[in-house]
């Protein structure tokens, strides 16, 4: 058995990024085929524009438009791609700095193996053929022969088209917002819709992994923490109060005292349980912290601080290592308990 | 050698909105910077260093964004530190800012805090669900519901005192320009009529959620001299205990207590009710502001709400409790801190405008993040403190 | 200002920590170490400071529950940085110079295994041009290492050389997870990994916890005979792009360096995660041929995240301690490519006493 239990969970969000008028600016020239520059106070000619002057600190105001094609300054192969890459093979990250430009800018180089890159070497963009204004609307550079090359069907061998990684992300890009839109030309692009999504391994520390394969046998185990002898569930890598970690195996019954709640009638993205529903503080008999879970098998408005609670499973065969496996709390239908009982853990 | 003095003297705010789509990250920051180095009558070039406060990443979805912001926010070539405390973070930030000054290591610091909630989902951001839990809560609304249903079985307090805090700040809102939410009208009956969310927490009790950006200029006593009205730090504090240890005081927490305890005395305040003219203090959930009266020692236990109930908290009371509409008219979580800790600033200034208090001396500027358990608070004075 | 020492530093580091991303139970026993070495309990520490990373975690607010190691009951002073260690341990250093303390201690953590390390760091990048190519670490280190070698500010030799004394000097420290020198002909022999770096350029991803403790005055002179007392505590940012910057030089660095005493600096523990960035931090802090470079191995063969560059510090001052050396530099970088950078100098004499 290992150590600790541990689970897979995705971070994932789509965000909707406004740009503000300078990336704004640049975004809206990717849309339309072109690469903006911004000039800076001191003359250099940046790709993307820097939002503000780094020596005036005044927002970019002077834009220029410089060629797609350029000259690679630096490099790197990137023998094995993440997720979200320009591409899910090898290729190289470059700065290129764009013909027209004196700053370079950061991208992707769809070249088959390193020895096809070179500093020096010359490059050209290969645009999207649907553009939305995004950063993937400049799906790469490319060797500046390539395209001749390939127009004559002698297009290096191994040589692979780019998989678009963000194509979601580009549909979701939202043009300027109009309210009586009544031009002809696309609006400016204002927004841009990046999604971040991370796969990360999850897992408990050993104190919480006692808890829940205890849950997956049916049973709540506490601990005790050592220096104040407060039970702990589920237990903890160390007591708040002391920093020692919990100690031992205390079973609990699945009886208690609802201390407080409220009823929760909001609905919310990723929420689990559809509302209304009574997320409730149970202090455990034999517990010195509450435990927080939900309440059913009452209507919400009789639920009461200091109703006698019991654990409701949910059948066997859908148990697994987590506290789902209570299914919620219900009334036993005993007396209240009485406030001093449990006012302590308010 | 002891704190050397220090003083606001620019303090710079975004119009805070659901979505400011017109702006950028750093552009949202740039807003309120440049508003506060206007009023500092100072520009970026005269800054030593810059500190950043936000919550957290997630809500943008950038690691660590001070990073990429550096050269905006001008902090290229410069030292830059960035707090994270939770919802106290825009308060610890001013705090951490105002000790670069008052340790001697820098004159002149620039302080900014934000958030940018429309990127996201704040909801989201803070139940991401983790593997073998049950996801029963339901945002900060969800967490902090059962803490205000003891608050109000300890107190005894009529449930329609939070309906009073809520008619209040949203009508003391209508005179801040900055404010989030404008909502004419709002009475106790308009409140106690809006939809239960989290109950006994209903709809127009809760704080919006806000894009939005708060920067603070903090000098030290030379630089001081060339304000006509510099708030001077008085006292700052901060104190931290864990969401969850056995028999924790969830509503009035030891941290709360203790940092109040502190402040009081390093400001030399021995009757804050009497002493301090105006309070910005930390009220996402209407029923916070009896509950932090209590907590901070402008009120006895259990009487905090009868504060409230009288008007003593209103614009026209003894004690002016969020004057600029507070956290339950603006809500950018980084920045909200450094909201009320400017907003005191400029109470003492005499720079609040149209919600300014008549001759406020000291004021009480407050954050709390986290279960109720990370307090951040400071107080500013329009004299230079005497010790 | 106040003179103030390091008097204090424990670490913890793995491959592949398997516990909880909050590192809790890594956090415990070296908070106990701390107080082992300082014969203190947590009542005498004055503040406390930590610094970690949500999207290290993959959860909001991963630093709350990190408190509990403390036993935060009565409450405590305490803040958090998103940053490394050394940063946390800024904060601390400040809060003694104002006078409101007298001790700290300052503790990060970070389970860099958690998630794709590589691939997370691309979201410190922008995040309207960069993010969405996913630029990970390895990559625009890459970029740096082949400007420098194009620019013939450096050559593959030299990094090598870097590799190899470090992976040899790794075998004496008990907490590296990368260790073993060999040759570096051997080591140029090994193949390409990104072109231009190979694999042991880069370093481990690495899990870990680290803890230091300062003291000030007399309070530091009580727990150690030869306290590492901070000579000088500098730390700057360069803008993020690395487009627009000169990758072959870290202008933070030299404004770090500018701003304390380097002169007479024995050892020099660099947190360069890229074999190429400690040549560029040799050239930024004006380092003489006789200074000994990472003794521990550096971040080269261990690097756990939020925690090391405190390290650095860390193993600095344990030298000063032991009596090894009178005066070094701990240093720590952020951010992509040597951003942002800190320089702390420690020195067993606080230059007023007399020593």
């Amino acid at each position: 058995m290992t150590r600790t239990l541990s689970a897979p969970v995705t971070v994932a969000f789509d965000y909707t990024r406004s740009t503000g008028p300078v990336l704004g600016r640049f975004l809206t020239g990717l849309r339309d085929g072109v690469v903006v520059a911004g000039r800076t106070s001191d003359g250099e000619v940046v790709v993307p524009p820097l939002e503000y002057d780094p020596v005036t600190h005044e927002q970019t105001t002077d834009f220029v438009e410089v060629a797609d094609t350029g000259t690679v300054t630096s490099w790197t192969w990137v023998p094995e791609p993440v997720a979200g890459q320009p591409f899910d093979r090898p290729f190289a990250f470059a700065l290129v700095t764009l013909d027209g430009a004196t700053k370079p800018l950061f991208h992707a180089v769809d070249v088959a193996s390193p020895d096809q890159i070179s500093t020096g070497m010359r490059v050209r963009v290969r645009w999207a053929e649907e553009r939305v204004g995004h950063i993937n609307d400049l799906l790469c550079l490319e060797p500046a022969a390539d395209r001749d090359e390939a127009a004559d069907g002698v297009a290096g061998e191994g040589r692979a088209r780019p998989r678009l990684r963000d194509e979601a992300a580009t549909e979701l890009s939202r043009p300027g917002e109009s309210d009586a839109d009544g031009g002809d030309g696309p609006e400016p692009v204002t927004g841009v819709v990046t999604p971040v999504s991370l796969d990360y391994v999850y897992a408990a520390s050993p104190e919480e992994s006692t808890f829940y394969r205890g849950l997956d046998e049916g049973r709540i185990l506490g601990q005790r923490c050592p220096s104040c002898q407060k039970v702990y569930v589920p237990p903890r890598s160390a007591c708040p109060t002391d920093g020692t970690p919990t100690e031992g195996e205390i079973e609990l019954s699945g009886l208690g005292t609802i201390t407080t709640f409220c009823i929760v009638n909001v609905p919310f993205l990723g929420q689990k349980i559809e509302p209304p529903y009574v997320s409730a503080y149970v202090l455990l008999d034999g517990a010195d912290i509450a435990l927080l879970h939900l309440i059913l098998g009452v209507p919400a408005d009789e639920v009461r601080m200091g109703m006698r609670v019991k654990a409701v499973w949910k059948p066997r065969e859908e148990w697994a290592y987590s506290l789902e496996n209570i299914d919620h709390f219900a009334p036993t239908g005993d007396p209240d308990a009485d406030y001093d009982t449990y006012k302590r853990h308010l | 050698m002891g704190k050397q003095p220090a003083a606001v003297v620019g303090i710079g705010q975004t119009h805070h909105r659901a979505k400011r789509q017109d702006v950028s990250m750093a552009g949202l920051c740039r807003e309120a910077i440049d508003r506060a180095l206007l009023d500092a009558n100072l520009t970026l070039h005269d800054i030593d260093a810059i500190v950043v406060g936000k919550a957290p990443d997630l809500f943008e979805g950038v690691m660590m964004p001070e990073l990429f912001l550096a050269e905006s926010l001008g902090a290229a070539g410069k030292p830059l530190l960035r707090v994270h405390t939770a919802g106290s973070v825009g308060g610890s930030t001013a705090i951490v800012a105002a000790s670069l000054v008052q340790s001697g290591v820098h004159k002149r610091v620039l302080t900014v805090a934000y958030e940018k909630q429309s990127e996201s989902n704040a909801m989201w951001a803070l139940s991401v669900p983790l593997p073998f839990n049950m996801p029963v809560h339901a945002g900060a609304g969800g967490y902090f519901a059962p803490h205000v249903r003891s608050y109000i079985r300890r107190s005894g307090a009529p449930t329609h005192v939070g309906a009073i805090v809520a008619a209040k700040d949203r009508n003391n809102a209508l005179k801040n320009p900055y404010a989030h939410l404008h909502n004419e009208g709002t009475t106790v009956e308009s409140v106690l009529a809006s939809t239960m969310l989290w109950d006994p927490i209903r709809y127009d009790e809760t704080c919006p959620s806000s894009d939005g950006a708060c920067a603070l200029v903090i000098v030290d006593e030379d630089t001081a001299k060339a304000s006509p009205n510099p708030a001077w730090i008085h006292g700052t504090v901060m104190r931290s205990e864990s969401t969850s240890a056995a028999e924790r005081d969830q509503v009035n927490p030891q941290a709360s207590r203790d940092a109040a305890a502190y402040l009081w005395k390093q400001a030399g305040i021995t009757d804050p009710f009497e002493e301090i003219d105006a309070a910005e203090i930390y009220v996402p959930f209407s029923w916070f502001e009896p509950m932090w009266l209590e907590s901070l020692g402008f009120a006895g236990e259990g009487e905090g709400w009868q504060l409230t109930e009288s008007g003593e908290t209103a614009m026209t009371g003894r004690l002016p409790v969020n004057c600029s509409g507070g956290v339950l008219s603006s809500n950018p979580i980084g920045a909200s801190g450094m909201l009320r800790f400017g907003e005191a600033a400029l109470q003492v200034r005499g720079a609040a405008g149209e919600h300014q208090v008549d001759g406020a001396r000291r004021a009480l500027g407050h954050a709390y993040g986290g279960g109720s358990q990370f307090f951040a608070m400071w107080v500013v004075g329009s004299e230079k403190p005497t010790s | 200002m106040r003179d103030v020492a390091v008097v204090g530093f424990a670490q913890q580091q793995l491959p592949d920590f398997d516990g909880s991303p909050t590192c809790v139970e890594m956090l415990v026993p070296i908070l106990a170490e701390c107080y082992e070495q300082t014969g203190w309990t947590r009542r005498d520490v004055g503040f406390w400071c930590s610094g970690s990373s949500d999207y290290l975690a993959g959860r909001s607010f991963s630093f709350v529950q990190a408190v509990d190691a403390i036993g935060v009951t009565p409450p405590v002073n305490e803040s958090h940085v998103e940053m490394d260690l050394a940063w946390a341990m800024y904060e601390a250093w400040i809060k003694i110079q104002t006078g409101e303390v007298d001790t700290a201690l300052v503790y990060a953590f970070g389970k860099s295994s958690a998630g794709v390390l590589r691939r997370t760091l691309a979201l410190q990048l922008d995040p309207y041009t960069m993010t969405p190519l996913w630029p990970d670490t390895v990559s625009l280190a890459g970029l740096q290492a082949r400007a420098g070698i194009d620019a013939g500010a450096w050559d593959e030799r030299a990094m090598a050389e870097v590799a190899q004394r470090s992976l040899t000097d790794a075998e004496q420290n008990e907490h590296s997870i990368r260790k073993g020198g060999s040759s570096v002909e051997e080591l140029l022999a090994r193949p390409m990994y990104a072109d231009p770096l190979r694999k042991h350029d880069c370093a481990p991803v690495t899990d870990g916890v680290a803890a230091l403790v300062l003291a000030a005055g007399d309070r530091a002179r009580a727990v150690r005979d030869r306290p590492a007392w901070i000579g000088g505590l500098s730390h700057f940012v360069d803008a993020s792009s690395i487009a627009n910057r000169d990758l072959t030089r870290s202008p933070s660095a030299a404004n770090a360096a500018a701003a304390v005493d380097l002169a007479g600096v024995e050892v020099a523990e660099l947190h360069a995660p890229f074999s190429h960035q400690e040549l560029i931090l040799r050239r930024e802090l004006g380092l003489a041929d006789d200074v000994r470079i990472n003794p521990s191995g550096g971040a080269l063969t261990s690097n756990p995240m939020f925690s090391g560059g405190g390290i650095r510090i860390g193993e600095t001052a344990r030298r000063i301690w032991s009596g090894e050396i009178s005066k070094g530099v701990g240093h720590a970088t952020s951010g992509a490519a040597l951003q942002q950078n800190l320089l702390c100098v420690l020195d067993s004499s606080t230059g007023k006493d007399g020593l």
